[in-house]
């Protein structure tokens, strides 16, 4: 049993609202930071190790510390809830049973940063989670968490909760400061980084709703006691939503010790593949992030198993690793057709990119036509290569990460999974029959069947 | 007191664009370091307008290697950066024109511009001043391995003075600025995202103001034309020369060139400089409103300064020099009077020229493959022909 810092209490009744959420212990973090001053605050977080869970992994201490601070300024805190990541649903979870988690983290992270207006952008499809949020935040500000002279101590602090409008690339940092100040949502040039004009052109630091959460246990028990969990520079724990062909879907809080089968297979987690099913491939980290295959996913490149953190998903670069991303664990089993599921990834990136920069508006619709033409057995043996070639040429030139998101799972699954395309293009009528199923890519280890 | 001299005046910086260095001030982006050097560094650019504030970064034609990042820290940028966006550091050493994965990275740029681009250049206004040919012509392939079905919108009137042909559209966002920056109230915009993104005033709206006509000279290609010139000729065919005029409009620069055909006014534009943007005069961007643009079409109007000069590229400087002297062929001489039969020669041994294959037949693009697989006109290969089959005793020979 890992040990729970975000989620302990989450299953406790009415937690959601303010009054027990203070009897079980919550809030005290603001009553310990206001003891300290914010630079010992950002210490604190820069020696707990604490990294960006918001996808890119960045370590959140020195993304603060970068924040500048010029004179008569005003500086912001923007929390980003905008979760479109398809298989990703952590933060949901988060902050429809525990938002004052997420409210106390913020009134921390404001008083480190020095925002006295800090938002919430959320996205607009979690309607009812924004309401909640509300809620949380008109309840905190009566007891006096938030509002003018918080608790006393002369810092004044505002949380508005922004809703979002559809959009998965409002989720880009800057994109979703365009957003925020009532434009459209197109991501900006870097640099200036945000750290030093963001918002409406002040300095801003946009972390991830987890991220954020993560803060009030650093506080409370101490940077020292944070990083002793987990391994390396994978401190802390982190929030999983898994989905897929898994027995318990749902999102779990695992300290980074654990390693992917054990995550997949033991019932205190996934619980295994349903109905005797063998594992085909996985993607370990949201939508964006390369698909491994069973063999490659249990154990790296050198023969080690693979944990779930950081380092260890990313053993071998993009030739025979992934990445953690944002914690979007999806599984798939041998029914699986990776060509369809690639596809269907494709299809999202085309409706999704924000149409500004050529290579991804162009390159994201090509691909998405290739891989449909490629699923529906229409496809010709040249297609692949041409594949490759657009993702090769949309990944890297673009302006935000969204052209990288969706070259990378086209070439992973090219990557390991050629022989599946090739057999599409080669079987039109039986493809659209029949699965190629499991070939070369089960994993070499005995499976245990759940149920 | 010196020293403190020499803290206000900034320190020029040294940037090296394909192999050759220049000083410039901090501050200055990769653009305009290599168009400081001169053309032949330049990267194109179809978003970028120096003219205009934040323009650029979105067409990813200007792309260039960073391979040493500055004195201070010469490791090599990871990723191609967008020259039009980027600031150049001291010591900086930029790749161009001589990185393959630039070129590479461009020739891919094309190849997505014009997957859905109607490449309708014969009846379209824009070409022979047109960014997308100039830039195709010198980073694209002659053929595309798009085989969909491409991307169409409808013609849109916005305006009594300018037509919208958005399906020629590369997402440029040069005409939001100028309604942004020149103008005093934006009423177009961008619709929809991703590939279905579109330039529209949402209810086909007007766009009424004195200075809209503008938005046409930045349009790096045809999808904004103004009206007044649609269809009545081709650039190459008018003469372009200076004029100015008194305009009653204080924002209006009243320097403009008009484009005629003998005597008769096609079009008035603004002036534009070696990168195809608006002149500026003073210091200030030599815009012109719509009267001038629109309703002055007579040489009366204007006083005329005298021709303007053309790059020596362009196809607009082209059937321009009436008076210039052809020297004699000597080919003739040598030949005593035979004419020389060179190019009418390549068609009857050309492959291609192949009456008995026709061309419906062939799937896609053809080439000489295409008609060589039908088995006629192929030499046979004959294994007798070989190198390297001389005996030494020749060779000693």
């Amino acid at each position: 049993m890992s040990k729970k810092l975000l989620l302990d209490k989450a299953h406790i009744d009415g937690i959601r609202y303010f009054d027990v959420y203070r009897r079980e212990g919550g809030y005290h973090s603001v009553e310990k930071a206001f003891e300290m001053s914010p630079a010992e605050i950002t210490d604190e977080v820069k020696k707990s190790g604490l990294r960006g869970r918001g996808g890119a992994g960045f370590p959140t201490g020195l993304k603060w510390s970068f924040l500048a601070k010029p004179e008569g300024v005003p500086r912001y805190l923007v929390c980003n809830a905008d979760e479109s990541e398809p298989g990703t649903f952590k933060d949901r979870y988060l902050m429809e049973f525990i938002p004052h988690l997420l409210i106390e983290g913020m009134i921390v992270s404001s008083y480190a940063l020095g925002s006295n207006t800090s938002y919430i952008y959320i996205r607009g499809e979690y309607a009812w989670i924004a309401d909640i949020l509300e809620e949380a935040i008109a309840e905190a500000r009566k007891k006096g968490f938030l509002g003018k002279n918080i608790l006393g101590k002369g810092f004044d602090c505002e949380i508005v909760v922004h809703r979002g409008a559809g959009a998965y690339i409002c989720g880009e940092e800057t994109a979703l400061l365009e957003s925020l100040e009532g434009k459209r949502g197109n991501p900006r040039i870097k640099p200036p980084f945000p750290a030093v004009k963001g918002l409406w052109n002040c300095p801003t630091v946009v972390n991830n709703v987890e991220t954020i959460a993560a803060v009030v246990p650093i506080i409370n028990d101490g940077a020292d006691a944070y990083s002793k969990i987990g391994i390396g520079k994978s401190t802390g724990t982190k929030l999983i939503s898994a989905c897929g062909n898994i027995n318990k879907p749902g999102v779990y809080e695992i300290d980074m010790t654990i390693s992917v089968e054990e995550f997949i297979f033991s019932d205190e987690y996934c619980g295994g593949i349903p109905n005797g099913k063998r594992l085909k491939a996985c993607i370990p980290g949201g939508s964006s992030v390369p698909i491994l295959p069973a063999n490659l996913l249990l154990t790296t490149a050198k023969g080690d198993k693979r944990l779930m953190n950081y380092e260890s998903l990313s053993d071998g670069g993009f030739a025979t690793g992934t990445m953690m991303g944002s914690g979007g664990f999806i599984v798939l089993d041998e029914d699986q057709c990776v060509v369809k599921h690639t596809y269907t990834l494709a299809h999202f990136y085309r409706h999704e990119s924000c149409g500004q920069c050529s290579p991804c508006r162009e390159g994201t619709a090509w691909l998405d036509k290739l891989l449909r033409k490629i699923e529906e057995g229409r496809g010709e043996m040249s297609d692949i290569d041409l594949l490759w070639d657009v993702q090769r040429r949309i990944e890297g030139n673009t302006i935000c990460p969204l052209g990288d998101a969706a070259a990378w799972p086209v070439a992973a699954a090219i990557r390991h999974f050629r022989d599946e395309f090739e057999w599409h293009v080669l079987n039109p009528e039986k493809c659209l029959r029949e699965n190629y199923g499991l070939a070369h890519y089960a994993d070499p280890l005995h499976i245990p069947v759940a149920n | 007191m010196s020293e403190e001299i020499k803290k206000e005046a900034p320190a020029k910086v040294k940037v090296t664009i394909d192999g050759i260095t220049i000083e410039v001030n901090p501050g200055t982006t990769i653009m305009d370091a290599a168009r400081m050097i001169g053309e032949e560094v330049a990267p194109p650019a179809m978003c970028y307008y120096s003219k205009l504030e934040d323009t650029g970064g979105k067409c990813r034609s200007c792309l260039v290697e960073v391979a040493a990042g500055s004195t201070a820290d010469p490791r090599p940028m990871p990723k191609l950066v967008a020259s039009c966006r980027t600031g150049v550091m001291d010591g900086m050493v930029v790749k161009n024109f001589s990185s393959e994965r630039v070129i590479d990275a461009r020739n891919g740029v094309v190849e997505f511009l014009l997957i859905n681009h109607p490449l309708d250049c014969p009846v379209c206004d824009q070409a022979g001043e047109c960014y997308l040919q100039d830039f195709t012509y010198n980073h694209g392939k002659e053929y595309s391995r798009y085989k969909f079905v491409k991307r169409t919108f409808i013609k849109e009137d916005i305006g009594p003075y300018i037509q919208l042909h958005m399906t020629r559209c590369i997402m440029c966002y040069r005409c939001v600025f100028v309604a942004d920056q020149i103008t005093e109230k934006r009423v177009h915009g961008i619709l929809d995202r991703g590939d279905r993104a579109a330039i529209s005033t949402y209810i086909s709206r007007a766009i009424d103001n004195d200075f809209s006509g503008n938005m046409i000279d930045v349009c790096p290609v045809g999808a904004l034309t103004d009206k007044t010139f649609r269809f009545k000729n081709r650039v190459w065919f008018t003469k372009p020369v200076d004029a100015h005029r008194n305009c009653e409009n204080p924002k209006c620069c009243g320097k403009a060139t008009l484009w005629l055909r003998g005597e008769e006014v096609y079009r008035v534009t603004s002036r534009r400089d070696k990168w195809g943007e608006v002149q500026s005069f003073d210091g200030k961007p030599g815009w012109i409103c719509n009267t001038c643009r629109f309703e002055k079409k007579k040489t009366s109007d204007w006083v005329v300064e005298g021709l303007t000069t053309i790059p020596r590229h362009s196809v607009i400087g082209a059937n321009k020099y009436k008076k210039l002297v052809v020297p004699n062929d000597p080919l003739q001489e040598v030949m005593k009077g035979v004419q020389p039969k060179l190019l009418m020669d390549i068609h009857s041994i050309s492959e291609v020229n192949n009456p008995a294959i026709d061309l419906s037949t062939i799937m896609g693009p053809s080439n000489s493959n295409d008609f060589k697989k039908a088995g006629q006109h192929e030499v046979p290969y004959d294994e007798t022909i070989q190198f390297g089959t001389r005996s030494d005793k020749e060779v000693e020979e």
